[in-house]
């Protein structure tokens, strides 16, 4: 079957067996490798990124599921060469080791700082609670994404006043 | 300005040079890598724990119209290739030949143009199969009667691996008969797995034209595989390149050879083409190694006024089917008998017996520093075991007992010697900064309202950063590491050492330590790792070896560079080199310090055509191997709080305080890094993550939903303390860090719940601490003593 889907802002066509995962999709025919895959149950996260607005597993979506929609994956978080601030707080609270849960974990940061700008950490680690990380025992992550939500709101009040 | 100053300007909190890469989904991992032309393999698997093979249909396979090879056991057999070395100098099928061992064994490995054909082909794979009876309960592995997995070896020694002892136990015999108070108890370290979050793989690429054959892997130990390969393969060693890329996470997983990428070879071999294999998560869970599996009974004999005076120790080893253990092979239970731990006692025993079952290869795997994991855990419950015994607070009986830092270096009765430590203050910063007294206020008003909080130690001493050479070997290979400096004309520097991040920032700390060296900053020194044709020969990264060697053999090669330089200065400055004192980041004049040369004039200066005297070479480049004199041994206190419904017997960590001594820190940021990941395992292992099997040896835990991982709710913020003690023979006063806290947690939970459980009680529970086993625990004691009645349910 053919499907048309976008990613980060550039529309792809494409034939795929209809059974293809859209994980599968992103990192072998589109090569976006910054998304990856680490479990068999839906369990892990490190495949996390948005269709259309919404953060999905997509080990756990068909590719053919996403014709039509858009797709935002790590290598399109930052705008140019600027790093997203949810990137610029994993790198300042070293957020991460490894590096494999990363895009996961930052596309749903992102997702949470769009719908909540200031929250808690136990907000931030409820939200993070679908995804693991083996690596950094998430305090820094936490810590990253809180200095991501400090960092918004002070670009905020510098642009309102 | 002196050295100390500059060291301290390049050491500290440096954001990490490899973050740029992994923020941008730009990191390279194996799976991240396609070759033009690359095939795909994928393993077909035993669904037996134990049963022959009387046959292997393949044909279907074969036919199907995107498959390119299908590999078998006998394939393999004509090659020489169907058995393969261990780490341990046992043998593994690579693909089973005979007889199935275990649940998710390597049977068959099929090569295809595609992932999803690969896998389509396993299914027409037809194997016959006799069931054989299964071992699964390593205290029964010994019973004569038992079946003999290992038939293959017809060594007539049944289930047997092997025994090891540590200690004198004629002298610990002694001391128990004539102690006060002897306590003892059955422990179980259950079987775990590390799970990193990228799962092993390889991509084989044999060239047909040069005979090269290059394998990008999930490998931590990148040289130790080439010479391996060489062996096994008998491809010439200089004809094989090892790249292991960025590893999403190891934690001992990735040290093993595994059968896929043996395969994988194969498959390159047969088909001309790169092969790529990348096992998914159950495989992971189910065939790779797994860690622990001790089952221990420990003893601890103190006067009555809780003065401990010995240690015993009686363990068997489950090995599962085959010995694979990456561990010194002089040590077969590894450093277990660090079992003595922290404490200043008269004597020590300890017997350990290895053995196979039915279970997934391995025996040491998991940040467990060559079994100090289950030793830690063994000392640190018996000491609270022995307090509850004598009635006494286990903080302060610990205080009591803890060796003194006059005593250092001290040698232990079963022989290591601990390098430097002071206890005593690394214990007061914990109980302080856990505020210990109001704790345990707290904790006594609690328990009149029927809350049950938990208030638990753990003091932990490791060893690591493997070898010396002459005491510790794998296959015969030295464990010591390499590293080789080079400084281009402009003052820039390249270092390529031997081992391999999986997530512990080397390209940053390592080039903190070059830097404070040679006065450079650390944005000049660029690390190369994880290639074989770019860098020297060294055994790797397991054991917390990478800081307490390979960081060692970077201070040294930076140091060789510097005398070089000296060479150079001196012909620059037409003074002799005796004349010269490095200070202040530069080589300076005695007594005339203005007269100064800096490394990056000195290197184009060698380059230049500067007369350097005879006998100097035009450059400052140099190599050098590390030959660790000692291990290094860390230690810290820690102290978990857990809350604990006694009607549900659910356990919730409320704060974990964590006083870690690992010497010198390099970059503070990345150590507090490796401890909270430590910490998050031993919640996720006291009570949660099992790797269990059902009587017909199925695993339990093959999947992320059955072992389960903690996560972001489960794990509090860590509160993390530091003492400094230096190691007084590594090179800059460093130890190693990486496993510390997995090491030393697990202990610190399990005491903590047993604390909370106190009113009922219990003395011990096995982990992990699910709510159902607290649940147990609890029901199995309300009867039989005087304590607090169990909720009703
Ligand atoms: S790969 Fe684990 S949740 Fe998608
Ligand atoms: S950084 Fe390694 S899994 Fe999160």
């Amino acid at each position: 079957m053919r499907i048309t889907l976008t990613v980060n802002g550039t529309e792809y066509s494409r034939i795929i067996e209809p059974r293809l995962l859209l994980i599968h999709l992103i990192r072998d025919e589109l090569r976006l490798t910054g998304s990856h895959w680490g479990c068999d149950t839906s369990n892990c996260g490190a495949c996390v990124l948005w269709l259309d607005e919404t953060p999905v597993k997509s080990c756990t979506v068909l590719a053919a599921m996403a014709d039509g929609r858009r797709v935002m994956t790590v290598e399109g978080l930052a705008a140019g060469t600027r790093l997203d601030p949810v990137q610029e707080g994993f790198a300042r609270c070293h957020g991460l080791q490894c590096g494999f849960c990363t895009p996961g974990m930052m596309l749903t940061a992102r997702w949470l700082l769009d719908h909540h700008p200031d929250p808690s950490e136990a907000d931030i680690r409820e939200a993070l609670s679908g995804q693991v990380c083996r690596c950094t025992g998430y305090e820094n992550i936490v810590r990253a994404v809180r200095w991501a939500a400090d960092y918004e709101a002070a670009q905020d009040q510098a642009d309102h006043s | 300005m002196n050295h100390d100053h500059f060291r301290q300007q390049a050491y500290g909190p440096a954001a990490r040079k490899e973050d740029a890469r992994f923020l941008r989904g730009k990191g390279t991992f194996v799976d991240d890598i396609a070759l033009p032309g690359m095939l795909h393999g994928a393993m077909l698997r035993s669904p037996l724990a134990h049963a022959r093979i009387l046959s292997v249909d393949t044909a279907a396979a074969a036919a199907h119209p995107m498959v390119e090879a299908v590999i078998t056991g006998d394939m393999l057999a004509e090659r020489g290739l169907a058995w393969m070395p261990t780490l341990s100098a046992d043998v593994q099928a690579v693909l089973a030949t005979d007889k199935v061992r275990f649940q998710g064994q390597e049977v068959a490995f099929v090569v295809a143009r595609d992932r999803y054909s690969a896998r389509d082909a396993l299914e027409l794979i037809s194997v016959d199969y006799e069931p054989l009876p299964v071992v699964m309960d390593a205290g029964l592995a010994l019973d004569p009667a038992a079946p003999v997995i290992r038939d293959d070896l017809g060594n007539g020694r049944g289930n047997a691996i092997f025994d090891w002892s540590a200690g004198d136990k004629a002298a610990t015999d002694a001391v128990f008969a004539s102690a006060d108070v002897v306590v003892s108890q059955e422990l179980l370290y259950p079987r775990s797995h590390p799970a990193p979050l990228e799962t092993c793989g390889a991509i084989a690429d044999l060239d047909e034209i040069t005979g090269r054959l290059t394998i990008w892997c999930t490998s931590q130990a990148p040289h130790a595989h080439r010479t391996m390969y060489a062996m096994m393969t008998g491809l010439p060693e200089h004809k094989i390149r090892v790249v292991s890329p960025d590893i999403g996470g190891g934690f001992g997983n990735k040290v093993p050879i595994y059968p896929g990428y043996l395969c994988a070879i194969v498959g390159s071999m047969m088909t001309g083409k790169p092969v790529k294999w990348v096992e998914d998560r159950s495989e992971n869970l189910m065939s790779t190694s797994f860690a622990r599996d001790y089952h221990m009974r420990g003893e601890i004999a103190s006067t009555a006024d809780g003065q401990i005076l010995a240690v015993r120790a009686k363990v068997i080893a489950d090995h599962g089917a085959f010995n694979g253990a990456a561990q010194p092979a002089k040590f077969p239970a590894g450093f277990f008998h660090i079992f003595t731990g922290s404490y200043d006692l008269k004597a020590a025993y300890c017997e350990v017996t290895g053995v196979y079952t039915n279970k997934a290869p391995g025996g040491v795997a998991y940040s467990c520093s060559f079994r100090v994991t289950e030793a830690v855990y063994l000392i640190e419950r018996m000491v609270d075991r022995l307090a509850a015994e004598l009635g006494s607070d286990p903080a302060e009986l610990r205080m009591k007992n803890l060796l003194r830092p006059e005593q250092f270096p001290y040698t232990c009765p079963t022989g290591l010697e601990y390098d430097s430590g002071d206890y005593p203050r690394a214990l007061r910063t914990a109980l302080d900064l856990a505020g210990y007294d109001a704790l345990r206020a707290e904790q006594a008003a609690g328990r009149q309202r029927g809350e049950y909080m938990g208030i638990g130690l753990s003091f932990f001493t490791e060893g690591v950063g493997a070898g010396p050479k002459h005491q510790m070997d794998i296959l015969g290979l030295g464990l010591a590491d390499g590293a080789d400096l080079r400084i281009h004309p402009t003052g820039k520097a390249v270092l390529a050492v031997s081992c391999q991040t999986q997530g512990q920032g080397h390209e940053t700390t390592f080039a903190q330590i070059v830097a404070a060296e040679l006065g450079l900053s650390p944005d000049d020194v660029e690390v190369v790792h994880g290639d074989t044709d770019r860098t020297p020969f060294g055994l790797g990264t397991y054991g917390s070896r990478s800081t307490a060697v390979s960081g060692a053999a970077a201070a040294v090669v930076a140091r060789k560079v510097r005398d070089r330089a000296r060479l150079v200065a001196a012909a620059m400055l037409e003074v002799a080199a005796d004349d010269l004192e490095w200070s202040g980041g530069a080589w300076r004049v005695k007594g005339d310090p203005e007269q100064a040369r800096g490394i990056a004039e000195i290197a184009m200066a060698a380059h230049s055509g500067l007369d350097l005297g005879t006998g100097v070479e035009g450059h400052l480049d140099a190599i050098t191997v590390y030959n660790p004199p000692n291990l290094t041994f860390p230690f810290g206190a820690y102290i978990c709080v857990t809350d604990v419904d006694a009607g549900t017997g659910q356990v919730s960590v409320r704060r974990f305080i964590a006083v870690d001594d690992c010497g010198v820190r390099i970059n503070p940021m990345i150590v507090a890094g490796q401890v909270h990941r430590g910490l998050a395992d031993g919640i996720g292992i006291a009570l949660m993550q099992n790797i269990t099997f059902d009587a017909e040896g199925n695993c339990l835990g093959g999947s992320l939903m059955d072992y389960l991982l903690p996560t972001s709710v489960e794990v509090p913020s860590p509160e993390l303390g530091a003492t400094v003690t230096p190691s007084p023979h590594h090179p800059i006063g460093a130890k190693g860090i990486g496993e510390s806290a997995t090491v030393g947690s697990p202990a610190a939970v399990v005491n903590s719940v047993i604390d909370a459980l106190a009113p009922f009680g219990v003395k011990h529970a096995d982990m992990p601490l699910t709510p159902a086993a607290v649940w147990c625990a609890i029901q199995a004691v309300a009867n039989t003593t005087k304590g607090v009645k169990a909720p009703d349910v």
